[in-house]
């Protein structure tokens, strides 16, 4: 049964985004998604300063068996990136809400976020197989 | 218990290499300035006796196709007849420089000329060219010739057509060339869906690339179509030649409508697989397509063989010189000893030998697809008891001596185990492979345990994968 | 000759228990129309008859005394290389997936690629490649890849084989690559200065050269990442190496090349051994199989094949390359080699200088004009008046003396590329001499 925060919206590509007041919205994968792709090995971070838009990739995770991409939640500026995560790549799977986060996004659209699920949709999302 | 497995560079001691260079008998002429030379090296200095014993030991932690069954799904490990090797070793052969002058080179250059006729004879093509190294290889060099086809046709396309059971080198392949891959499911019966086929057709099509027989090891009972569908929309049909070990000598690729094929000389043509090469992977066309072969053209004319450098659309050089010559020369010889007939039974044995196994494990064994397999045939992991994976299966396998069968490949079978037994193994092994299954089988029901910390006989256990991705240490260092 | 161990017996009791009549039932799904067709080969040999017929072929090629290079090299082969390489556990394995089963493959090749950094003065270096040339082509695809710029410039006295192999390469991913000059007999560094501009992703520059001069890698790699770009330094002649300063040393971001000389026969051109090799920042961007120490699970050092992600079975169209199987028998027979010469791999490239020195004065003193001034290792251009008649007589009488440019570069008519290595005698090069004197 994977961990999923009631505070985090979420996508249906198993990323999370927890949004601050002031509209930056700090970025991860899912408690399932690491469960998923088993020991994590690599991340591949995104530059910091590029525009991204709503669905694009933008990192990478690697594991032992798999590569996933990781798309971004929302439109937006990417203004830091978890640099630890190059050093320890395995908090991805250990704390994936906490110091697991991999990329800080200046959100560009409020409204973008009304289109993410809240906790239960995604639990429901997950439940359903996809 | 730490044990420190040892490689060469720890034998190193001072004073122990007493290798001797002949003298050359003069003075050092105009030697090279020092500040274009190295620093000291540093080598491991060992004595022979130390290097021979070294790998003597490192060999005996291998396990290779003369030690035993190795049912490897798609990589044909048959038995390497060693008149091959004996042949590849004769000095006529190995000291000759690929720069050496035709007239004194007809030797080698007879060998390719007949290798590729041979190919042609074999497959239905009209031109075959033994250039590139590998089956990856090969299919680049075949992107390459799909893509010069069209840009001297003046049409862009900049699609290919791939099955979602298709080997990871397709798409790889085409991606380098600048080709965008599409894939095309594979419906429940193993065959391509040929509604989803006709669906992406389209005018941005060059080619489809399929295995054939496919890597589920199923003969698509609609080839026949899926060519002329792609022809009707001037589009090529590429054949990944993989599998051909199940079909060489009863159908020629081009006669079901292939217009560019690769074949492994290492895998259908009997050469070893060196523990990761040296293959060969030469390619065929059908006539359209001979412009744009690589050069140099291995020609004949007045029964001496050239090199054909005139070949004004090739596609250019793909290899340094020729290809892996020693590798075709084995190749030849075997294709020399087995005739039409030889291979023909190649292909009927090899198929009886996997029907054989698919009857006898499908009861045991989930089979996802229970028709007549080819040369291989695909199991995989569900239903087993207490949540036993193939890939536990796998590993208790090489505990019983067998290598393990290629798992997890095609993707679109979950916990796929596919398993080629060639035709080089007899009904005992065959048997005794089953015995095996079966007794894993048993093991995961009544003892699950030694499953999940399979291996335990094997010269290492089950190695940690991730600390190696992790913490890369990619040299040795003291 | 067969190999099929199954009697008809077999066949039939087997069919029978599959249930079907014949074994043709099992070739049902294959279109009848063009089953079975008329498959025109010679009769089948059996193993004594091919091995004549062979034989027969074999003596149709001839040998000649040859100080011929240019990419491959007559090197001495210890004779137990063959012996050990010839271990059935070695050559009748497949690519090491099972590590429990392969840690002698994989113990080897993690040596191989110890010896390939420390002779090219790099970090990492992978597992092979199938050639100099389709490395140096996979090493220019990483430096685009890692730089994402799209020019490519390259030396003109980068093998004309590697230049070639690079453009089709180049052609087939829309990369755009330009030629600088040489001149002197290496490259043009002030002319590549000029061209070169921040668009540039790599440049490609070989060491020695295909006529045999050693070149200025550090101003190279200067110039180059004076422009972000990437210096990538390529070599036909692994022998160099025991000898001279290395690429890593001088600065390359990337080394790569053939390493035949090192154990492995020229054998017309293949199998061969491609080496690639990097400095740590590439490491997730070098293509082809990288092998990693770990531990098994009851704390014994063994290895695996690592970072696999980034190869084609995972990673499908993103991968850094196709590349499956590599040239992993070459690449052990020269392990085997580099553990036998050890250190003494500098006094076989001394030699390999010495010889071609030798030679080169002897044929100064018949007259014959030595091209290129600088440094070289051991092979050399010279100038001889109507060279292929030269050639030719030499020819009959045993010798052949070099490898002609003029295909290459036209304005070097009459110019041969004459080679000699440790295994070119005193005696050969005074006889070849005497001989010229007589033409």
């Amino acid at each position: 049964m994977s961990n999923i925060p009631e505070n985090l919206k979420y996508t249906k590509t198993h990323e999370w985004i927890d949004v601050q007041d002031d509209y930056t919205g700090i970025c991860g994968i899912t408690d399932h998604a690491q469960e998923m792709l088993t020991d994590i090995v690599f991340v591949e971070l995104p530059e910091v300063g590029i525009e991204v838009k709503s669905g694009e990739q933008v990192a990478v995770v690697e594991s032992v068996k798999a590569v996933s991409d990781v798309y971004a939640p929302v439109s937006g500026r990417i203004v830091e990136v978890n640099k630890t995560l190059e050093d320890s790549p395995d908090l991805l799977n250990s704390d994936p809400y906490g110091k697991g986060w991999i990329f800080k996004i200046d959100i560009k659209d409020k409204h973008e976020l009304d289109e993410l699920m809240d906790a239960a949709q995604y639990a429901e999302h997950v439940a359903s197989g996809e | 218990m730490v044990s420190t497995m040892q490689t060469i560079f720890s034998l190193h001691k001072q004073g122990r290499n007493k290798y001797t260079v002949p003298q050359f008998g003069a003075e050092n002429y105009d030697p090279i300035p020092q500040h274009l030379c190295r620093g000291e090296l540093n080598l491991a200095d060992v004595s022979e006796v130390d290097v021979v014993r070294h790998y003597r030991k490192l060999s005996s932690l291998n396990f290779g196709v003369d030690n035993g069954m190795y049912p490897l799904g798609s990589c044909t490990m048959k038995y390497n007849p060693k008149i091959n090797d004996a042949v590849a070793s004769l000095p006529q052969f190995t000291q000759q420089h690929p720069a050496t002058i035709e007239e004194l080179s007809q030797g080698s250059l007879h060998i390719m000329y007949s290798l590729q006729e041979m190919l042609c004879a074999i497959t239905g093509m009209k031109q075959f060219t033994l250039m590139p190294a590998a089956g990856a290889h090969g299919e680049l060099t075949s992107v390459m010739i799909i893509k010069k086809y069209f840009e001297t046709k003046g049409e862009k396309r900049n699609i290919i057509l791939i099955p979602d059971s298709a080997h990871g080198t397709n798409p790889a392949s085409v991606a380098m060339c600048g080709f965008t891959v599409k894939e095309i499911p594979s419906n429940s019966d193993g065959d391509v869906d040929i509604d989803a086929l006709r669906a992406a057709m389209d005018d941005n099509v060059a080619a489809m690339m399929l295995t054939c027989p496919n890597t589920l090891g199923l003969f698509d009972r609609n080839i026949m179509t899926i060519a002329d569908i792609l022809h009707s929309n001037g589009a090529l049909f590429y054949c990944d030649g993989a599998n051909l070990n199940a079909i060489v000598g009863k159908v020629r690729p081009a006669d079901l409508g292939f217009d560019i094929m690769h074949v492994n000389l290492h895998k259908t043509f009997s050469t070893p697989h060196g523990g990761g090469g040296p293959g060969s992977g030469p390619i065929g066309v059908v006539e359209k397509l001979t412009p744009f072969m690589p050069v140099p053209v291995i020609a004949k004319k007045d029964n001496q063989f050239y090199l054909d450098y005139e070949r004004p659309q090739s596609i250019g050089r793909v290899h340094s010189y020729y290809g892996n010559f020693l590798v075709m020369l084995r190749a030849y010889t075997y294709i020399l000893m087995l005739g039409a007939s030889g291979l023909k039974q190649v292909a009927e044995h090899a198929v009886v030998n996997a029907n054989y196994l698919r009857v006898k494990l499908q009861k045991h064994f989930n089979l996802p697809y229970t028709r007549i397999c080819m040369h291989e045939f695909v199991i995989n992991d569900e239903g087993m008891p207490n949540g036993i994976t193939t890939n536990e299966i796998a590993k208790r396998l090489l505990d019983y001596g067998f290598h393990a069968p290629t798992v997890y490949f095609p993707l679109i079978v979950h916990g796929a185990m596919m398993i080629e037994p060639t035709e080089t193994e007899h009904r005992d092994t065959l048997d005794a492979f089953v015995d095996t299954m079966i007794a894993i089988k048993n093991e995961a029901n009544t003892n699950p345990e030694v499953l999940k910390a399979a291996p335990h006989t094997t010269p290492v256990r089950k190695v940690d994968a991730v600390l190696a991705a992790r913490k890369p240490v990619l040299k040795w260092e003291e | 000759m067969s190999f099929l161990p199954n009697s008809d017996d077999d066949i039939r009791s087997m069919c029978n228990e599959i249930g079907v009549n014949s074994v043709e039932d099992l070739f049902v799904d294959i279109p009848s129309t063009v089953k079975n067709p008329d498959i025109q080969l010679p009769s089948p040999l059996s193993e004594q008859e091919a091995m004549h017929s062979l034989l027969r072929i074999a003596n149709t090629n001839k040998r000649v005394c040859s100080l011929v290079g240019g990419g491959i090299y007559h090197h001495y082969v210890p004779a137990v290389v063959d012996h050990l390489s010839s271990r059935s556990e070695f050559y009748t394995a497949y690519t090491p997936y099972q590590p429990e089963v392969s840690q002698g493959t994989l113990a080897a090749i993690f040596e191989f690629q110890t010896y390939m950094c420390r002779l090219t003065g790099m970090d990492i270096a992978n597992a092979s490649m199938y050639d100099g040339a389709t490395a140096l082509a996979e090493a220019v695809l990483m430096a685009v890849r890692t730089t994402r710029k799209n020019n490519v410039l390259c030396s003109a006295a980068v093998h004309p084989h590697y230049r070639q192999v690079l453009a089709t390469y180049a052609w087939a991913s829309d990369i755009s690559l330009q030629i600088v000059p040489y001149k002197n007999g290496a490259t043009d560094y002030n002319e590549l200065s000029h061209i070169i501009n921040d668009t540039v992703a790599c440049v490609v520059v070989q060491s020695p050269n295909f006529f045999g001069v050693i070149e200025d890698i550090e101003k190279v790699a200067h110039i180059a990442h004076e422009h972000k770009a990437l210096c990538i330094a390529t070599f036909t002649e692994a022998m160099s190496l025991g000898l001279l300063k290395s690429p890593g040393e001088c600065g390359a971001d990337i080394a790569c090349g053939e390493g035949q000389s090192f154990g492995n026969y020229p054998a017309n051109g293949g199998p061969l051994l491609g080496i690639l090799a990097c400095k740590k920042e590439f490491m997730r961007t070098i293509p082809g199989r990288l092998i990693g120490k770990t531990v098994d699970e009851d704390g014994r050092e063994c290895y695996v094949m690592t970072l696999q992600t980034r190869e084609q079975h995972i990673r499908r169209e993103r991968a850094t390359s196709n590349i499956c199987t590599n040239e992993g028998l070459c690449a052990l027979r020269a392990t085997i080699y580099l553990g036998l010469v050890g250190n003494r791999l500098v006094e076989i490239a001394r030699t390999n200088h010495t010889a071609a020195s030798y030679c080169l004065e002897q044929l100064v003193n018949l007259g014959y004009e030595r091209v290129f001034d600088a440094s070289f290792f051991n092979e050399f251009v010279i100038k001889i008046n109507n060279a292929k008649d030269v050639q030719n007589k030499l020819m009959d009488n045993g010798f052949a003396l070099g490898i002609p440019l003029e295909t290459y570069y036209p304005e070097l008519s009459d110019c041969l590329l004459v080679t000699a290595t440790e295994c070119t005698t005193k005696d050969d090069i005074d006889t070849l001499v005497k001989l010229l004197q007589t033409i």
